[in-house]
């Protein structure tokens, strides 16, 4: 049902001549400048990184000093291989985990299926609060790896119902032929499921995966050391001025300033996701839709 | 069970215990795949529950959780009868009213636009730019403000000085914090909203459209009299679940934003429960606090979802 009107959208009929010019001008006006009001902020922050001097944006002065500053810096590298590791990591985990949750409880016939999903909903709509999860993050010896951004967020429960409708959309008879063929559930799982779930899959992996990639407060909370912090934490330190000093030389304020390298930073920060946006947007605007339809 | 015995002959019950016995073996493979979720939920969902008795305990590190002494309310009247609790309830609320009172048309407004407009293509392009914010942290958010609010080189100031009008330091001035929140909550969420009100949009019967058309009504008339009803049902869910979540203000975002010059208007239960428990060490007091408000949101979610239910026919589970 969510393709279909995925695919309403995109195959609307032709209309003929446009009526009510007027009108038409009229919402053509709100829409362009819901697009500027969203274009420009970041287009600014690019152009304060080009700058020389702090409130000169004129193209003359034009340099890429405050990026080559960054790009100069070990921390930076280090940062960026840091995000890519903990989201390819967090991504895997909670994909196999989810997988693993989805499929059993999209099977009708389990009994237990309703306690857990009891148990699922119970979690979904209270949390102990935020200080009895760093206790437990301590508790158990997650504090200061990497398994502490991954294991207390694997399973969202939001996206488990998510994919389990989906799985529980894909046609009974597949499922009973594999089982007659005598096929194990894990081959039933690997061989028939998964296979037809590709669009689930990479929709829920992208939910996942631009949560790691944001996310900045459980780094914060839970990682004690430098070299271990994601790019955003780093941004943070940068924007706030904790390690901006850690990127200028004596040289550094002669060929650009303080506000060139936090927006470079910004900037930069913001072009991973950037390029790969094109294709984000198409998969996550159908995992919104499949999440709001109802079995 | 008891009940089936008086339904059922003995041979019967037997016969059914037996299939489900059988059931459960046949597919002992789908429950050793659900027991590394089972363990997640007990360790990480429920397990922080065990932490959360520190509310009503004087914790004493070496003695452990179990043995700290109990000391019943202590902290939460202490949080009451403290100065703060009227200031980050108050704070938390504004800030979640104003978000909902000024976040609740826009979305509405691109939605119908990107839906009426005879320009496909522009509606597309529309949608592809205004989902973007949504997809970047609120570090980077935060960044995106200091480019247009901070003194020295925001974009607001720099036409201020062009219109020799004295530069504001906006982003740590009490008065314009909750504002700065909002404005760019709406920023990063607005295309994203519209998605929901699109697909309802979109799942009107176009011959609705094309009668009206045909009975004279003007596009005008198109939107108030179907495509606004047509969102009725997703704008009361949505209310509603925000009302249910009034509570969070929006902890990640507060968070990089809030600095000390703005802790008046901007501290919230959120930021002020990580402040006192994680930096100034108050385990118990920010238990206490983080536990009393997620008994209240719970409350509000659950209530919020039976409302939604009634009016809108569908809720959030």
């Amino acid at each position: 049902m969510a393709q279909a009107i995925v695919s309403q959208a995109v195959s609307k009929p032709k209309k003929r001549k446009i009526a009510e010019p007027g009108f038409e001008f009229a919402i053509s006006v709100v829409l362009v400048c819901a697009m500027v009001a969203t274009f420009i902020p970041i287009f600014y922050v690019f152009l304060i990184s080009l700058s020389p001097k702090a409130g000169d944006i004129s193209p003359s002065g034009w340099n890429f000093e405050a990026y080559k500053t960054l790009i100069a810096n070990s921390r930076f590298y280090r940062a960026l291989l840091n995000s890519i590791l903990i989201t390819l990591g967090g991504v895997t985990i909670s994909v196999i985990m989810t997988v693993m949750t989805a499929y059993p409880l999209s099977r009708a016939n389990l009994p237990g299926r309703q306690f857990f999903m009891v148990v699922m909903l119970a979690a979904f709509l209270f949390g102990a609060g935020l200080i009895p999860g760093f206790m437990l993050v301590k508790g158990v010896g997650l504090y200061g790896t990497w398994w502490s951004l991954w294991l207390p967020v694997a399973i969202s429960v939001y996206n488990t119902f998510v994919m389990k409708a989906f799985f529980q959309g894909i046609p009974p008879s597949l499922i009973d032929a594999a089982e007659i063929d005598g096929a194990s559930e894990w081959q039933i799982l690997t061989l028939v499921v998964l296979p037809l779930s590709t669009p689930i899959l990479l929709t829920v992996g992208m939910f996942y995966g631009v949560g790691y990639w944001n996310d900045f407060f459980a780094p914060i909370l839970y990682l004690n050391k430098d070299d271990q912090m994601p790019l955003p934490v780093l941004l943070r330190d940068i924007i706030t001025g904790a390690s901006g000093a850690d990127f200028t030389d004596s040289s550094f304020f002669s060929r650009t300033h303080l506000e060139a390298l936090k927006m470079a930073a910004v900037f930069l920060t913001m072009l991973p996701m950037l390029i790969v946006y094109p294709w984000i947007q198409r998969h996550f605007t159908k995992g919104v839709l499949l999440g709001s339809v109802k079995e | 069970m008891n009940d089936s015995g008086v339904q059922f002959s003995l041979s019967q019950k037997q016969v059914l215990q037996g299939r489900l016995w059988r059931q459960i073996h046949k597919q002992r493979v789908l429950y050793l795949m659900l027991l590394p979720a089972l363990v997640y939920f007990v360790v990480f969902r429920f397990g922080p529950l065990w932490y959360a008795q520190l509310a009503f305990r004087d914790f004493q590190p070496l003695k452990g959780v179990w043995d700290s002494p109990w000391v019943g309310l202590t902290h939460l009247q202490t949080f009451f009868n403290s100065y703060y609790f009227s200031r980050i309830l108050s704070n938390t609320l504004i800030i979640s009213g104003m978000k909902l009172l000024f976040g609740l048309l826009p979305p509405i407004i691109i939605a119908i636009c990107i839906h009426e407009v005879s320009r496909k293509w522009l509606g597309r392009l529309t949608q592809t730019i205004t989902y973007l914010p949504h997809f970047l942290s609120w570090v980077v958010v935060s960044g995106i403000m200091l480019s247009l609010f901070s003194q020295s080189v925001g974009l607001v100031n720099q036409v201020r000085l062009g219109l020799n009008l004295e530069t504001v330091n906006f982003l740590s001035n009490p008065d314009y914090f909750r504002w700065l929140v909002v404005g760019s909550d709406i920023w990063k969420e607005v295309g994203w909203g519209a998605i929901l009100y699109l697909a309802a949009l979109l799942s009107i019967d176009p011959t609705l459209y094309e009668v009206a058309e045909v009975d004279g009504a003007s596009r005008l008339q198109r939107i108030l009299y179907i495509s606004l009803p047509g969102l009725k049902d997703v704008f009361v869910l949505v209310m509603l679940l925000r009302l249910g979540s009034v509570l969070d203000a929006g902890f990640g975002q507060i968070f990089v934003m809030l600095n000390t010059a703005v802790l008046s208007t901007g501290d919230i239960i959120d930021t002020w429960v990580y402040e006192q428990g994680i930096r100034s060490g108050q385990i118990e007091l920010a238990t206490a606090v983080g536990l009393f408000k997620g008994l209240i949101g719970l409350v509000l979610v659950v209530s919020a979802n039976r409302l939604a239910k009634r009016w809108s026919g569908s809720g959030l589970y």
